[in-house]
């Protein structure tokens, strides 16, 4: 469980990034923060791995004030994905999955070995190992960051915009792929997104969040389609213009499903 | 021709002389540089002053730093220690920009990347910092090699041997041949250690030539 409590953020430039933040994050859940630019969801994800210090308030690992771990262990024991992958680009594949293994003082055959191992989880070819970063595709680059993130077995996963940089393909498989393996591993993962369908597909709480990182609504992707809380998220997730909305139409004997234009998106279940 | 056969030994013996007295301040001048601007690359506030620093040192002409220095430092005037200092000291301040440049080369995202994943300050500098700024430093070390080799012979002129003391010797005996020699002599070594930086980088940074022949795919 990570506790965010009373947090705020001014940047030393004077943006005041975060504002008197307080949530809780739920242990083998995905928490999303969603929002546009600059709502501080990036600040938020970042100060659970002492990346980015509150101005003040306070973040609890399981009780534990994060303030008092020395902030490069307590970064070992988080796996950490990024946006453009953040690979060192002088390491081969193999050596950039084993990076905190190796950090961590584990044996280079253990670390390779282990490495190894959660390259096959995240669908990457073994063949790819001895390959240098810049050699991979923007998906396959990705997959090595999930991988480097998971393969201390950490039990939080930061994921900071994973899968913002690569074509929407590439998007809808890696998605899939987390959904997979989130099923399999139950980390407390935190995902950061300004896509709200991304945020609603792979959270299981979702954080929409407005400028200063003020909590426009937090829930379930169903309560905030249900019941959301004001114009600002009816506008947010679409629902003001008609894009959530869907309607049956009986068709050849079959329920179908059509979107607000009429256009239709799937077949009912019977 | 002739002359060169004769004075063979003579000759192999400046050549090992002149490349002692170059590859001392290369490596010395690239020690001291790397943090230096290491922490110029840093303190973006400081980095002009410090850079100005290096630019001053360059502009003093060598000659006189040669007759000086021994005032300074208690050495003999014959004293080899005095160009190695001296060459040393143009080294590091040619390199210091370099160095500082070659960190700066760094991309911010691996460094973010690289603290986010748990390296300390000191890992991130030798695992990851000196590493990626390989390419520019190399391309440093191989300007102040070149121009090391050329200002060793100018200690020739206060008595320290090196090819250069065939360009003295051959101008006050008006004997062309010996000077040419001693040209072809500092090309070579030039050429040399050129070609083992060249070497040395490829063994040490693999990864450039991998990511120079397949280009990046998306």
């Amino acid at each position: 469980m990570i506790e965010f409590t009373s947090v705020s953020k001014t940047f030393p430039d004077g943006t005041q990034a975060v504002e008197d933040f307080s949530l809780v994050l739920p242990s083998r859940t995905t928490t999303v923060f969603v929002g546009s630019s600059g709502c501080g969801k990036t600040t938020l994800l970042r100060m659970v791995n002492r990346m980015v210090e509150p101005t003040s308030g306070s973040i609890a690992i399981d009780d534990a004030d994060i303030a008092s771990r020395n902030p490069v262990e307590l970064r070992r024991s988080i796996g950490y994905v990024m946006q453009h992958a953040g690979l060192l680009p002088h390491r081969k594949v193999i050596d950039n999955v084993a990076t905190v293994l190796l950090l961590n003082g584990v044996p280079k055959k253990e670390a390779h070995r282990r490495s190894a191992e959660m390259m096959e989880i995240v669908g990457l070819d073994p063949s790819l190992a001895g390959r240098y970063p810049s050699q991979l595709s923007g998906g396959q680059q990705q997959r090595v960051g999930v991988a480097r993130g998971l393969v201390t077995d950490p039990n939080i996963l930061l994921m900071d915009e994973p899968f913002g940089a690569v074509d929407p393909i590439v998007r809808a498989e890696l998605q899939q792929e987390l959904l997979r393996l989130q099923r399999d591993l139950d980390k407390t993962i935190v995902f950061v997104t300004h896509d709200i369908d991304e945020a609603f597909l792979l959270g299981d709480q979702v954080v929409i969040l407005q400028k200063g990182g003020r909590i426009a609504q937090v829930g379930s992707p169903a309560d905030i389609l249900a019941k959301p809380a004001n114009d600002f998220v009816r506008n947010f997730v679409g629902l003001d213009r008609g894009k959530r909305t869907l309607r049956i139409q009986q068709h050849e004997g079959r329920s179908i499903v059509v979107d607000e234009t009429g256009k239709a998106t799937g077949v009912l279940a019977e | 021709m002739t002359w060169f056969l004769d004075n063979f030994a003579y000759v192999w013996e400046l050549t090992v002389k002149h490349l002692v007295l170059s590859v001392i301040p290369l490596v010395v001048g690239f020690v001291v540089a790397l943090p230096i601007g290491w922490f110029a690359s840093r303190h973006r506030r400081l980095r002009g002053s410090v850079l100005s620093v290096g630019s001053l040192i360059y502009t003093i002409p060598s000659l006189p730093l040669f007759l000086v220095l021994p005032s300074i430092m208690g050495t003999k005037i014959l004293d080899p220690l005095n160009v190695i200092v001296a060459l040393s000291l143009y080294a590091a301040a040619v390199m210091v920009r370099s160095a500082s440049d070659a960190f700066d080369s760094v991309p911010a995202e691996v460094l973010d990347a690289s603290k986010a994943t748990g390296f300390s300050e000191a890992r991130s500098f030798f695992r990851v910092q000196l590493p990626l700024a390989g390419p520019v430093l190399l391309a440093g070390l191989r300007v102040v090699s070149v121009s090391t080799v050329s200002l060793v012979s100018i200690g020739a002129l206060v008595g320290v041997s090196s090819l250069g003391s065939l360009f003295t010797d051959g101008s006050r005996r008006d004997f062309g041949t010996e000077i040419i020699i001693g040209i072809i002599g500092v090309v070579l070594i030039a050429l040399v250690l050129d070609t083992l930086l060249v070497l040395a980088a490829r063994l040490l940074m693999p990864w450039r030539s991998v990511v120079r022949s397949s280009g990046r795919s998306v």
